[in-house]
């Protein structure tokens, strides 16, 4: 109860400070409107006209809930016009891709740890990988996999797996190696294969660190869709959305694709510490 | 008769960044079945070493070991031996039924047989009753003896235990010793004990081993004379007092004192 509470009041805080600001950054246009109209503009005057621009420098958290609402709620799901349509576009592109980064990065890790060879050379490329900026090399990935006839979610979802491997590498390669000594040379006195030391203990003790990296990886996953979508001037999807606000001037149409884009990532991470607190509980570690 | 365990002019060094280090110096020892042997020494004297060595946790860089009449390594992997480690060492995943069956389910055994197994050994430790619980609910006296019974589920001739009691009191620690005298009596298996208690030592054993560090040698083998039916009040008789002198003079003339 009492963490509600405090939510709620630094939530409260947050949207007033928003108000405010949008007050002090939209003034500048409402003073300008009113010294060509030649009138004067009074106090209460220019607070509320700060917060009912069409195209205000930034939006009040009121006109952002309801340009939310009527994206969502009023309209058709299939409509082009819909956030509800936009934000599948993205989600669906993100799940793919960090399907594909999670595999890979798990099967990396396992490498890793059982493979010297792959230990001691895998793990610089999957660093300098992640050294590159995503936006320049976002591009190029579209461009060369359409030109090879492959179109649509792929290119968005490879680039989702490429952000999203690297946490879960990292995650899972420390986890695979956190068993203790103790713990080895026991199942060592039984004469257990590799493959058994794998699913008996270093899988069940690297989940708390395959969770902590998932989170990570879903978020990263999310950018990558959201990056995916910006650079060839795609019509669908969340990052569309945000470009085509930004070409129009929509500053409204930008934050409540920004603010869907956020709630997004929150319910994916928000499941997935559901799915971590379950399978905690069904390994009797709660 | 052909001593189950036999160790040969064992000599471990290990190689550090400041120089070599002997673990074990020239180690003789023939240990026969249904043997109670307790090593007893201070802190890197390479009790625990030599303890590996039979496990095959570590190999000697000179002399032979013979387990069962083959090499360490044979015997590790055909199961010769349960080991008992200082941390009972449990899967905090695992109920303590399922803790039970880890060796079992690497062996391949069938569920059927797994399951009475573990029934059996949970009631020679005496903790028929916590088959569904975890670990984390169970004391750290009730985990070790967990541990213990995990050691004996698949019928191993050998146990090998290094310092199993060294993190619990003195009344648990008292209560333990009589179940593993017990365990001991009824199961027949030939025990290799690393304590650094001395009236443990000497209650437990047949034969104690005192080793002394710098580096890890044999200093005497005592042959004891208690009978094999011990209360604990024998710990007051004098026969035990003369052993346990015996023990701490082989102690002092290997230094470990000073």
């Amino acid at each position: 109860m009492r963490s509600v509470v405090s939510i709620c009041v630094v939530v409260g805080a947050l949207i007033f400070v928003w108000y405010l600001a949008a007050v002090s950054l939209n003034s500048t246009w409402a003073i300008d409107k009113a010294k060509r109209a030649g009138l004067e503009i009074g106090t209460k005057e220019l607070i509320l006209d700060t917060l009912s621009q069409e195209k205000p420098k930034l939006p009040a958290p009121h006109q952002v809930v309801s340009e939310l609402w009527k994206t969502t709620v009023e309209k058709k799901i299939t409509s082009k016009r819909s956030l509800i349509f936009h934000s599948w576009i993205t989600l669906s592109s993100t799940l793919v891709g960090f399907l594909i980064g999670t595999s890979l990065g798990i099967l990396l890790a396992i490498g890793i740890v059982h493979n010297n060879a792959m230990n001691m050379s895998v793990m610089p490329w999957a660093i300098a990988s992640q050294t590159i900026p995503i936006l320049a090399i976002a591009p190029m990935i579209i461009v060369v996999l359409n030109s090879i006839g492959v179109q649509g979610l792929l290119p968005k979802a490879i680039i989702s797996s490429y952000l999203c491997f690297f946490p879960v590498v990292v995650g899972m390669v420390k986890g695979l190696r956190s068993p203790d000594k103790i713990d080895t040379d026991l199942l060592h006195t039984y004469n257990a294969t590799n493959a058994q030391k794998f699913w008996k203990l270093r899988l069940p003790t690297s989940m708390p660190f395959l969770f902590a990296s998932l989170k990570v990886g879903i978020s990263a996953s999310l950018v990558g869709a959201i990056v995916g979508e910006l650079p060839t001037g795609a019509v669908r999807g969340l990052g569309a959305r945000l470009l085509a606000g930004s070409y129009y001037g929509q500053t409204i149409q930008i934050w409540s694709a920004l603010i869907m884009a956020a709630m997004v990532a929150a319910a994916l991470v928000g499941i997935l510490a559901l799915l971590q607190k379950l399978m905690l509980k069904r390994m009797g570690m709660t | 008769m052909r001593p189950k365990i036999f160790a040969k002019s064992v000599d471990l060094t290990f190689s550090t960044n400041d120089g070599p280090v002997d673990a074990l110096k020239d180690v003789n020892l023939d240990i026969n079945e249904g043997d109670f042997v307790s090593f007893i020494g201070p802190s890197g004297c390479g009790k625990t070493t030599f303890l590996r060595v039979l496990a095959d946790l570590e190999r000697p860089t000179g002399g032979t070991v013979e387990i069962n009449g083959v090499s360490p390594r044979i015997a590790r992997e055909s199961r010769a031996y349960g080991y008992v480690f200082q941390a009972p060492g449990l899967y905090p995943w695992r109920s303590i039924g399922k803790n039970i069956k880890l060796p079992l389910e690497i062996i391949g055994l069938s569920k059927h047989e797994q399951s009475e197994r573990v029934k059996r050994v949970l009631n020679l430790v005496d903790l028929q009753d916590f088959e569904n619980k975890f670990p984390w609910q169970l004391s750290g006296g009730m985990q070790q003896r967990a541990s213990i019974a995990r050691a004996l589920a698949f019928d191993a001739d050998i146990l090998l235990m290094d310092e199993p009691f060294g993190a619990l009191d003195e009344i648990v620690r008292d209560h333990l010793n009589e179940q593993l005298l017990d365990l001991w009596k009824t199961t027949s298996k030939t025990i290799c004990f690393v304590t650094h208690s001395i009236p443990e030592a000497v209650y437990l054993s047949t034969k104690i081993v005192v080793m002394s560090p710098r580096p890890g040698r044999i200093i005497d083998v005592i042959e004891s004379t208690l009978p094999n039916e011990r209360p604990l009040d024998i710990r007051d008789s004098s026969e035990f007092i003369s052993i346990s002198q015996r023990v701490r003079e082989g102690l002092r003339s290997g230094h470990s004192y000073e």
